[in-house]
């Protein structure tokens, strides 16, 4: 597990980036101290614009600030962002494209204490259906690191999802992130586990404790989820004839719901989805524990890869 | 006080009423479109483009342009026709709108059209982008005024008061906000429908500078684009009284005409009308 929390560790690559890149500026609505772009704040308060509650202007104030050629990342909770905003993002940023760069915090069940209204269980499945928007989803701190200036350089908007939480190291500083191109963790033959965010880590653990059944599990680290990388996932649903998605996320329009779109219509292999699977969930005491208990364990996927072996022909 | 000689009042008086012709015959052709909300803004899109903007259509892209958003994007065939007729594409586009392939879409479109600053379509969004831009050029010079020509169905949706908000507290006097008043919406009178009154106040206590004129006036809109650009403190808001439909008897003041195309017998009287009328 690292050692701070995804959000630290992406408020802190921003502060950073900040000092690289004068275009960039940041607006948050009144959650800057649990987003942490304070950190930025703090460092260059004539580049940050706390907007209160009012996250359906935030964005349309991106968009502006966009258009007059800055570099803006809105930050709110990812339930907020995606829900109260969603016809903005749809018509000011995305059918616009201007150049935003949204930023849901507090990414799928990370947010325990706060409960079902504060968990983001369907902002992917609304991100990836808004043409010309990428839709991104760090494995771990590192990932989150990398991709600030990653999609700060990328010339169109952006989606990126963060936990509240520590997320498991997934990869050292030597790791290299590719906007749209998807990383094989681990190589594996009999199944391929297919996980993005904070689950990336629990696949890892998974393809572990598979492997001492002596079934070789592939895993791939799936960051962007839009595009998504179609030749990684068909090469591995070609190679190993069986596939597990894992997400925290609902299963509903999700990873699980690309990865199937995209094997569907190529090389179709039993697949078994990994994710929250059409509730609420509940409120709970820590992440690691709520995820545990809404189906989103290590067994669950270990389980999931038995099931998808037993179907494969 | 600002001189504006008569002949430019009455050349802008004729491109207005050029905007209501084109607009006329494009809704006509299409089968489509809204010439109520068009009619009512025809003055204050001739005074903004035919004199107060700083802009250049050889260059829809210079920097230090003035921008203009159209925040009721309903009234596209009025814009269009303004754009058209300003030189931003040929005046023949216009009879390609809505058609497939063609980049003059049913709602503005900022990255098919020439000239068209902001995408925009449902109500209400154009204040907070106004904003952003206005935030953008402290930032990234050159600078440069945002216009906003807002309905009053904007001005009922929530993002528009947070747009105020966030105007308020940022005071960008970089900004005014044109709003076209006309007390008419899709399903019946502003008044009734979602009441705004005591709509003064409101942008009062929302820490706008307001002027308010008669928005088919053109030297009063002018004399208040001018008097915008001296308050320095506060964004403005000219708020202008205007008439939906207006120049066509029978579709002044109605919510009929909000959306709705005329017959061949209706195209021909409103036809009549808007090349007989004199300011």
């Amino acid at each position: 597990m690292s050692e701070i929390p995804q959000r630290q560790a992406y408020g802190i690559a921003l502060a950073d980036y900040g000092e690289r890149n004068p275009d960039v500026v940041v607006l948050d609505a009144d959650v800057s101290s649990s987003t942490l772009t304070k950190f930025f704040a703090d460092r260059y308060p004539d580049r940050f614009f706390n907007m209160g509650v009012t996250e359906a202007s935030m964005v349309d104030v991106g968009a502006g600030l966009a258009l007059g050629g800055a570099i803006p990342f809105v930050n709110t909770f990812a339930a907020l962002l995606t829900l109260r905003a969603c016809e903005q993002i749809r018509t000011c940023v995305a059918y616009a494209r201007t150049n935003v760069k949204l930023i849901g915090g507090y990414a799928g069940l990370s947010d325990y204490k706060d409960g079902p209204t504060h968990f983001a269980t369907n902002d992917v499945a609304l991100m990836r259906a808004m043409p010309n928007l990428l839709v991104v989803a760090p494995s771990d701190n590192v990932e989150a690191a990398r991709m600030v200036p990653l999609i700060a350089e990328h010339d169109g908007p952006v989606y990126m999802r963060i936990s509240r939480a520590a997320v498991p190291d997934v990869f050292d500083e030597t790791h290299t992130v590719e906007l749209g191109k998807g990383v094989t963790v681990l190589p594996g033959s009999d199944v391929t586990i297919i996980g993005s965010g904070s689950m990336v880590g629990r696949c890892v653990q998974a393809a572990s404790a598979l492997a001492k059944e002596n079934i070789s599990a592939r895993v791939l680290a799936i960051h962007t989820i839009k595009p998504l990388d179609v030749e990684l996932i068909h090469q591995a649903a070609q190679e190993t004839g069986a596939l597990v998605t894992a997400e925290d996320h609902s299963v509903l329009g999700g990873l699980g719901s690309a990865v199937a779109e995209a094997v569907g219509s190529c090389y179709p292999v039993p697949i078994e989805f990994i994710g929250i699977c059409d509730t609420f969930a509940e409120t709970g005491l820590d992440t690691e524990s709520l995820m545990d208990a809404s189906g989103l364990g290590v067994a669950d996927i270990v389980a999931a890869a038995y099931r998808a072996l037993q179907r494969k022909r | 006080m600002h001189h504006h000689p008569e002949t430019l009042i009455y050349d802008l008086a004729e491109i207005a009423r050029q905007i209501r012709l084109d607009v006329l015959e494009m809704v006509y052709r299409r089968k489509a479109g809204h010439p109520g909300g068009s009619f009512s803004c025809a003055e204050m899109l001739a005074a903004l483009y035919f004199h107060h903007l700083k802009i250049d259509p050889t260059q829809p892209d210079w920097p230090a342009r003035d921008r203009f958003l159209l925040s009721k994007g309903h009234a596209a065939a009025a814009l269009y026709s303004t754009l058209a007729r300003r030189g931003f594409f040929p005046v023949e586009d216009l009879e390609r709108w809505g058609h497939l392939g063609a980049h003059l879409q049913g709602h503005p479109d900022r990255i098919k059209t020439p000239g068209v600053e902001m995408s925009s379509g449902f109500l209400g969004h154009g204040l907070s982008v106004a904003v952003g831009l206005s935030l953008a050029q402290r930032l990234k010079p050159p600078h440069y005024h945002t216009y906003v020509l807002m309905s009053d169905g904007c001005m009922q949706s929530g993002v528009a008061w947070e747009g105020a908000l966030a105007a308020a507290k940022y005071r960008t006097s970089e900004l005014t906000v044109l709003m076209d008043y006309n007390d008419v919406q899709l399903d019946g009178a502003a008044h009734d429908i979602m009441p705004l009154e005591p709509l003064i106040d409101k942008w009062h206590a929302f820490g706008f500078t307001v002027l308010e004129i008669n928005g088919h006036n053109i030297r009063q809109i002018l004399d208040a684009l001018d008097t915008a650009l001296e308050i320095h403190s506060t964004p403005v808001v000219i708020l202008a009284h205007t008439t939906k439909g207006k120049g066509v008897s029978f579709m002044e003041n109605t919510a009929k005409w909000h959306g709705a195309v005329p017959n061949d017998e209706e195209f021909a009287q409103a036809l009549a009308e808007l090349k007989g009328y004199r300011v």
